[in-house]
Formats: C-alpha cells, structure tokens, sequence
C-alpha cells in the first residue's frame, strides 16, 4: 500500500514523525481526508483529532490551533499545541474543562472573555475525547 | 600593612564570595543545556512555517492581506527582550544600548514610538527614562512554553493589526555560541520582504486564500518572537555562566594574592617577636 510522510511539528518541537496511508482531519471547512498522492494544499485545521492509520491501526494526535500542508509525498501540520493520546495529560485536562465550564456559566462578562472560554473548553474536551483512544 | 586578622577576614568573606558565583555559573550551565535544547527544538517549526509562508505568500500572487501591507509610518512598536535579572555581564546593556540609540536618532518625541519590554532590566531602564513603555512582561519562565508567551505575543501582533503601530520590531540577543552573542534588531511586521521559496508549488487553497493567510500570518509573526525569545534565553544563560566564571576566577586569583600577603605579615610578626625576645635576653646580661 502507498503511503505518505506525516510530520506535525510545534514551537515545542516534533511531535509525531511516520509513513501512514491515510490522514484524516478536521479543517476549519469541514473534515478532509489525504491519501498519498494528493494535491498541493494548504489549509487551517479547527481544534480536533488528526487520526493517522497505519497498518489497520490508527493513531490519534489532539491538535489545536494550525494548519496542513499537503504535498503529494508529505503532509506537514503545523499546531501551535499537538499531544499524542497517550501524552495527554488527562487531569490537566479535566481541571481545565471544569474551569471553562465555570467561567461560560458566569453571564455578566464580555464577548471576548466567553469566547476565550468557549475555545479553552473545545480544547479540553478534544483532549479529553482523544485520551480514549489510547 | 594590614593586621592579620583583617587579612584573614578579607580572605574569608572572598572564599564565600566565590563559593556562590560557582554556584551560579553551575546553575546556568545547566539552564543554558536546556535552554539551548528548546531553541534547537523550535528550529524545524520556524524552516516550515517559513517555507510555507513563502510558498503561499508567491504562490498566491493576487494574495492581499494587511500584514504584507507597507503603510505609512506614524507609530513604530520595538519589542525588546532583556532578562529579569542581573549579573549576566553585558548580556542587557548590549541591547539596551542598541535599542536605545536607534529610537534617539529615529524618533523625535514620544508618541512616535512604544516600546514592549519583555524582562525587569530592560522595561526598568525605559521607564527609569520616561521613554514610553506601552507593555512590560516579566517573569517570562526560563524554558517558556509556546502556549505560555502566546498572550505576549498575541497582544504585540494585535497591536499592529488594530492600527496602534505600523511597523514592529524586535530586538533581541542572537545566541551564536557559548563565548559568542549577536544583538540582532529584526523587522517582524509587516512581512513584506519574505524570501522566495525554493521550489514552486501551486497549491490549492481551502477554503480560501484570505483565510489562510488570516490563520498564517498571524502565526508566523508569533513564531518569530517566540524564536527570539528562546534565542535570547539561551544567550542570557550563557552570558551569565561566562560572567559568573570570570568571577570565580578573579575571586580564586585574589584570593591567593591575599593569602600571600597574610603568610608574609605572618612571618613578619614571627621574626619581630623573636627580635623582641632576642634583644631583651641581650639586655638582662
């Protein structure tokens, strides 16, 4: 089976490095799915899971906030956060949805402090789904 | 001559002295490892966004976006990165000093230019002067975490994009080696002079190529202060070890000057007593 060269890369360093046959990801239009082979493209990806299979495994990496260069032998996801399912830390996670939850139930605060918490707490709940997996 | 004793003090209050310059030089060699470990680490992030900031910047030549946009200067942001504390040599002074006379010499009054101090030495230097310091962060950890400096510099990108500042720039300490600093002073924004990319790829865009940029751009500038910032920590730690090391070494130098001189004072002393005890037995007889 064809396979293609997937690196997600953060600030923090290399996070994921390996030959899949298939991505699939959520971008900001909507899911997409990449198989070796594919067109040039660039596009920014929403808070989710990357899911990487292999080999009739499929590994799952929680990203947040980046994008996906795809090239026809390499794709490229560049996130300013990206943990491995088994590297979430899963209590970490847990406070940080609680707090997110307390600060949206709060109702006398600005636009710009309910959206913050609305993203602290996708973040959270994507780390979380994506911990289950492992 | 001084008294024995003062000598001996003198000695021992240096020993002490050295003892905790050893203990800092150790401290930052340790610190510099990782510090420098964090800067290579960042490395492969910055060559990709770099590459595909370039590859969708001509890739996509009708792409428009403010930030790639020369606009006429009213205002000018300097993000400076100094540390939090002192004895690291001429790490701050460095690129204070640079800083400093370039706003002298660019800028006639205050309102042409802000200054966001990243580290205690460098906003105390500026607001010490009633320069206009718009944002001070300090405190900023030893091996800062992307996320952790995300709002420092969030707000320094959104600064430009709103209009406060036409242009942004950085200046920090450019890490070369152990024994080797650079004060850099780098244009962040806007981005109008990136490189070419190597090799052309037309790519597809999805879902546009506004949003791409609108995502990108904003990133890449942060990359680039965070990158500096990892930069300029690895020099702080290494400027702090080589002073620190200077110190030990001038402490152990002085303090074998002084234990010369107390051993001859010593000897001093012996011989006058025994001149004293010579020359009184003399006189009994």
């Amino acid at each position: 089976m064809k396979t293609v060269n997937v690196s997600i890369v953060t600030p923090d360093g290399p996070v994921y490095n390996s030959e899949v046959e298939m991505v699939s990801t959520k971008a900001m239009s909507g899911e997409l799915g990449i198989l070796p082979g594919h067109v040039p493209m660039v596009a920014p990806l929403a808070i989710g899971a990357v899911r990487l299979q292999k080999d009739g495994n499929t590994d799952l990496v929680a990203v947040s906030g980046g994008f996906l260069e795809v090239r026809p032998d390499k794709v490229t996801i560049l996130a300013q956060t990206a943990e491995k399912a088994n590297e979430i830390d899963i209590d970490r996670a847990i406070e940080a949805k609680k707090r997110a939850e307390e600060r949206l139930n709060q109702h006398n605060q600005s636009h710009v402090d309910f959206k913050r918490a609305e993203l602290a707490l996708r973040r959270a709940m994507n780390r979380l789904n994506v911990a289950q997996f492992k | 001559m001084a008294s024995l004793r003062e000598i001996k003090g003198r000695i021992s209050s240096t020993k002490k002295t050295s003892q905790i310059t050893k203990a800092m030089q150790m401290v930052s060699a340790s610190k510099l490892s990782r510090a420098e470990e964090n800067a290579r680490s960042f490395v492969p992030y910055m060559e990709k966004i770099q590459e595909v900031v370039a590859s969708v910047a001509n890739g996509a030549s009708d792409a428009s976006h403010p930030m790639l946009k020369q606009r006429p200067v009213k205002k000018t942001g300097y993000i400076i990165i100094t540390s939090d504390r002192g004895l690291a040599g001429a790490y701050n002074s460095n690129v204070i000093r640079k800083l400093n006379r370039d706003i002298q010499s660019r800028h006639q009054s205050k309102d042409e230019y802000g200054i966001i101090a990243i580290g205690r030495v460098g906003r105390d230097f500026f607001v010490s002067r009633g320069m206009n310091v718009v944002l001070d962060i300090v405190g900023v950890n030893d091996h800062p975490s992307f996320v952790e400096i995300n709002a420092i510099t969030k707000q320094a990108v959104g600064m430009f994009e709103d209009g406060t500042y036409d242009e942004l720039f950085i200046y920090y300490t450019h890490y070369v080696s152990a024994i080797q600093h650079e004060v850099i002073s780098q244009k962040v924004l806007p981005l109008n002079d990136i490189a070419p990319a190597g090799k052309h790829l037309s790519y597809e865009f999805e879902p546009s190529v506004e949003e791409i940029l609108d995502v990108l751009l904003p990133q890449y500038a942060e990359s680039i202060i965070f990158g500096s910032l990892l930069d300029s920590k690895a020099s702080e730690h290494s400027s702090r070890m080589t002073a620190m090391k200077n110190a030990t070494d001038n402490a152990s130098e002085l303090i074998n000057s002084l234990t010369l001189t107390f051993n001859r004072a010593r000897q001093a002393a012996i011989t006058q007593e025994i001149t004293e005890i010579v020359g009184g037995a003399a006189a009994l007889e």
